[in-house]
């Protein structure tokens, strides 16, 4: 037991019965503190029961509480990453064309022994910097900045780490007069044929084209408790069960957590998260990002570049389930 | 990005299934006569039907079946229809409030004597040989499923295969959420045999019809080498309503239309339907004469 698995953690609905048991344990040792005596049998049952109602609670979570948990307003997002696991992270700005968009970060890193273009999607972690990163929904500057950045990869020999973390693509009238659906598309095809490794992993929330616009590779990665859907359970709720109450009906039927996608053949791996999700543990979040992003490219970059680009095409070529008889 | 997807959807399902009454059959039980619902002008289906399913007065381009689409693209009797076998299947088991997709795509194939929502194989147009699909946005809102991504992407490699011009005919709510994320991944899968057909020097038209908005709009229907739109076409990638929500304010006029698109550089061409075969003619010709 460390100190961080017993970090002061907002609680979600679900776990009530979690955050009361953490406030008792503190409590006690407060009081162990102040009276000068020794509570330690007591705290030692009471934090094995927590551990244990901990274990249990995530080992049963329903996708609706998955969605929950990736939304989680402490859970580690791609800045967060960039301070723990990019060393020397030097940020590139801007799309050439019109701006820069701030819901999209990227630049040069290195992850681990690797070198990277580490192009990430940042939600803003308080009200003026959710502000500032428009909540992490990107316009089309943000999908075109993030093509220069990967095709200077490319031209450099540099493989590309993506981290997706938006509840979609921003839907305003600018972002639409400028060509969002132009900018995400051109990002599908191009990223399909980049001459280097490209790993993607949704950090948090995968929100339908605006993080696929960022997330063509030769892996797909998703966290334990991060989820990827054609569209938000909200909204699917609202459109067929025509009330957004429905969210948590809707993300049963949508199959949006990485272990079904996985079984589905939408994506690749999915990566561990800390007991009681990565907001518990940042840091353990971080190695656990760093080892994957580390051992994959190891592996990736021992492909003849041909072969990774075919072999990418077949990935995705092969996503999808049908029938196919006369 | 799916907001328009489903007959559930704000768009009114019925527009896009019974050619051009546009939900509004209810007020002429004969189907004999419709009203124009741009101009008002009471007219005979059946002159309409002759006219390309185009208002005669007003020229108001009414939404069509895939099936009417295909014939009045191609030569008569030169659509040879491929890949029919790819079938859909209820991979998620989905069902909401007692209904079942499964259910649903019975339903819509028994309505519209189409296995899915796009129609594709080789075709000629004006003697000229070209592989095309067009999306049927009587099929489920003309939405992008497994079955849909998997019959573009085998006509793209077709295309590709043979060096033959492709055509795509846009016409979609968006990615079908009853598959969920298998349908997002359609997007890249066939933007990926895009990727291909591009590189081997193929001609890529894209034609976009009203509506072509979310997860179409953001892969092929972008990614044409020339970029059609039929006139007044909505096209964008998130739904006028969702926008007007999110910024909780009146949308400009004419937004997200294709007149609007084009002077935003995004479309090419407009062309008026009548048009629409001699047009492909000419910039086969220009691209890729036989
Ligand atoms: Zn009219």
């Amino acid at each position: 037991m460390n100190q961080t698995e017993l970090a002061d953690v907002s609680a979600l609905g679900f776990e009530k019965e979690i955050a009361a048991l953490q406030q008792q344990i503190t409590e006690l040792e407060r009081g162990a503190l102040r009276e000068d005596k020794d509570f330690s049998g007591e705290i030692r049952v009471m934090r094995e029961q927590y551990i244990s109602l901990l274990k249990k609670t995530y080992s049963e979570l329903s996708p609706w509480q998955v969605v929950q948990v990736s939304r989680h307003p402490q859970r580690p997002l791609a800045k967060d990453y960039i301070e723990m696991i990019a060393k020397n992270f030097t940020e590139l700005h801007g799309d050439r064309r019109f701006g820069d968009d701030p819901a999209i970060i990227g630049g040069l890193a290195k992850i681990g022994t690797e070198k990277v273009m580490l192009i990430t999607q940042h939600k803003g972690r308080d009200t003026k910097e959710k502000l500032k990163q428009n909540f992490g929904m990107p316009v089309p500057e943000g999908y075109r900045k993030a093509l220069r950045l990967m095709k200077m990869a490319e031209k450099f020999n540099i493989p590309i780490v993506t981290l997706i973390d938006t509840p979609g693509a921003y839907p305003g009238i600018g972002s639409e007069e400028r060509g969002v659906a132009e900018a995400i598309a051109v990002n599908l095809r191009e990223m399909s044929l980049l001459e280097v490794p490209v790993v993607c992993v949704v950090i948090g929330e995968g929100g339908s084209g605006g993080a696929l616009g960022i997330a063509v590779g030769d892996k797909i990665a998703v966290m334990q408790y991060a989820y990827y859907s054609v569209i938000s359970p909200e909204g699917c709720a609202s459109i067929l069960w025509r009330t957004g109450e429905a969210a948590p009906e809707a993300a049963e039927a949508l199959q949006l957590t990485g272990e079904r996608l996985k079984e589905l053949g939408v994506i690749d791996d999915v990566i561990e998260e800390p007991l009681g999700g990565a907001h518990r543990n940042p840091s353990e979040m971080g190695h656990n990002l760093e080892q994957y992003v580390v051992k994959t490219l190891r592996s990736l970059k021992r492909r003849k570049v041909e072969n990774l680009v075919n072999d990418r095409y077949k990935s995705w070529r092969a996503k999808g389930k049908y029938t196919e008889g006369k | 990005m799916a907001e328009t997807q489903t007959p559930d959807g704000p768009y009114d399902a019925s527009a896009l299934s019974g050619p051009t009454n546009n939900g509004r059959k209810k007020d002429m039980p004969n189907g004999l006569w419709m009203k124009c619902p741009s101009c008002d002008e009471m007219l005979y289906r059946k002159v309409v039907a002759d006219n390309d399913e185009v208002c005669p007065k007003c020229q108001q381009h009414f939404r069509t079946t895939g099936r009417q689409r295909v014939a009045q693209l191609v030569d008569e009797g030169t659509f040879e229809e491929l890949f029919t076998e790819i079938q859909p299947s209820d991979p998620l088991n989905f069902h909401w409030q007692g209904k079942k997709y499964s259910d649903r795509l019975a339903a819509e194939q028994k309505k519209t004597g189409n296995t899915e929502a796009l129609i594709c194989g080789r075709a000629y147009i004006k003697g000229r040989r070209v592989a095309l699909a067009a999306m049927a946005g009587d099929f489920l809102m003309g939405s992008m499923g497994s079955v849909l991504g998997e019959k573009l992407a085998r006509t793209v490699e077709l295309a590709t295969d043979e060096m033959l011009p492709l055509i795509v005919v846009c016409i979609s709510g968006g990615a079908r959420m009853h598959e969920g994320a298998l349908s997002l991944m359609q997007m890249a899968k066939t933007s990926a045999a895009l990727a291909r057909y591009d590189r081997a020097g193929g001609l890529y038209v894209a034609l976009l019809t009203d509506p072509t908005t979310g997860g179409t709009t953001a892969s092929f229907a972008m990614l044409g080498d020339v970029i059609i739109a039929e006139p007044k076409a909505l096209i964008g990638f998130a739904g006028p309503r969702v926008i007007a929500n999110t910024i909780k304010a009146e949308l400009p006029e004419g937004f997200q239309r294709a007149e609007f698109l084009q002077t935003k550089g995004f479309v090419d061409l407009i062309v008026h339907r009548h048009e629409l075969r001699s047009e492909l003619a000419k910039l086969i010709d220009f691209t890729m004469p036989a």
